[in-house]
């Protein structure tokens, strides 16, 4: 894991790398909790076998109640994946998922600053964690859409039920995902930009 | 290396602080977003601190700041003061993110994905 020089650092190679008339990226991220298919659902979209990054953060204010393993230790690092679809050959679109443990999202500056919106991945065997994330992207003013992840054990539960349960805003996109399937994922994102442009305003005239 | 999971699995704290000279990044989002694309203006030189380097090879196609710090293995307030570095000295270009903080993405943009992704 140590940094071992300039010569031991692999980058990207062949397909993975993008033109250089790529002048913009932009960014979405996908919230849910631990093992909802966040990981899957990048996996599913990426051109790229999904990376991960990291972020050093400090635990002031984190709520940590038991830091097992890291006394003396100030700060935490968390790590997110993330894929890249590229849109054209001036556009490449970046997906993120965020870490496993919520109380680590909203304080990576940076990480929703900037991004097109959110997609919720929701888990219908463990709602509560997305009350909190909604919450949350509410607060922050980020858009987004809840998306539904398909698990075959999971009780099957009428997206209308979700929808007050969860009680979303009438006008929140909420869709069935199956995050293994590229279609199925592609059309979440796809939901998530539709409902951002009708979000966004018209062009100024002129 | 796990994704879901934080905890000391990452260079230790001293080692970043040796790299970047002890010197922190940014403390909200700054000149570098995490889909700012780098690109190099140069090749390294024997001069460069090795880190420094290994970025300048990195990107001599575009490359996002988060893959920087993801090909690097280095958190991203790290990978942000070296570039802030590499961008002083005018040794890499960084084209900015689309989309300003806290501002709404236009419809030609959103247009732009959308016709993307039906081609996915």
């Amino acid at each position: 894991m140590d940094f071992n020089g300039s010569d031991t650092v692999v980058g990207p190679t062949g397909a993975d790398l993008l033109p250089d008339t790529v002048t913009t990226a932009v960014k979405v991220v996908v919230v849910g909790g631990f093992g909802v298919g966040k990981t899957t659902l990048v996996s599913a979209v990426s051109e790229i076998r999904p990376l991960t990054t990291e972020e050093t953060m400090t635990q002031a204010g984190v709520g940590v109640d038991d830091p097992t393993g890291v006394e003396q230790k100030t700060s935490t690092t968390v790590a997110m994946d993330f894929g890249r679809i590229s849109i054209s050959d001036r556009l490449v679109l970046y997906v993120f998922g965020t870490p496993g443990q919520e109380r680590f999202w909203f304080l990576w500056n940076g990480l929703f600053e900037g991004a097109l919106g959110a997609v919720v991945l929701v888990d219908t065997r463990r709602l509560e964690v997305s009350f909190e994330v909604i919450g949350r992207l509410e607060e922050r003013g980020v858009p987004f859409v809840v998306a539904v992840n398909g698990f075959p054990e999971a009780p099957s539960v009428p997206l209308d039920e979700l929808r007050s349960a969860l009680d979303l805003p009438p006008e929140v996109p909420i869709v069935a995902c199956d995050a293994r399937s590229r279609e199925s994922s592609r059309d979440t994102l796809m939901t998530l930009m539709h409902y951002l442009y009708e979000l966004a305003a018209p062009p100024a005239t002129g | 290396m796990t994704a879901e999971q934080g905890g000391w699995d990452g260079p230790e704290p001293d080692r970043l602080y040796v790299i970047t000279r002890g010197r922190s990044g940014p403390s909200g989002p700054g000149v570098f977003d995490l889909v700012t694309l780098i690109v190099s203006l140069d090749e390294p030189t024997p001069a460069h601190q090795p880190e420094h380097a290994a970025i300048l090879r990195l990107c001599r196609s575009p490359l996002s700041v988060a893959e920087v710090s993801a090909y690097l293995e280095l958190p991203v307030s790290v990978v942000t003061v070296l570039l802030a570095d590499l961008l002083d000295d005018g040794l890499i270009e960084a084209r900015s993110a689309a989309v300003p903080a806290a501002e709404l993405p236009d419809r030609a943009l959103l247009e732009a994905v959308i016709h993307g992704l039906q081609r996915l």
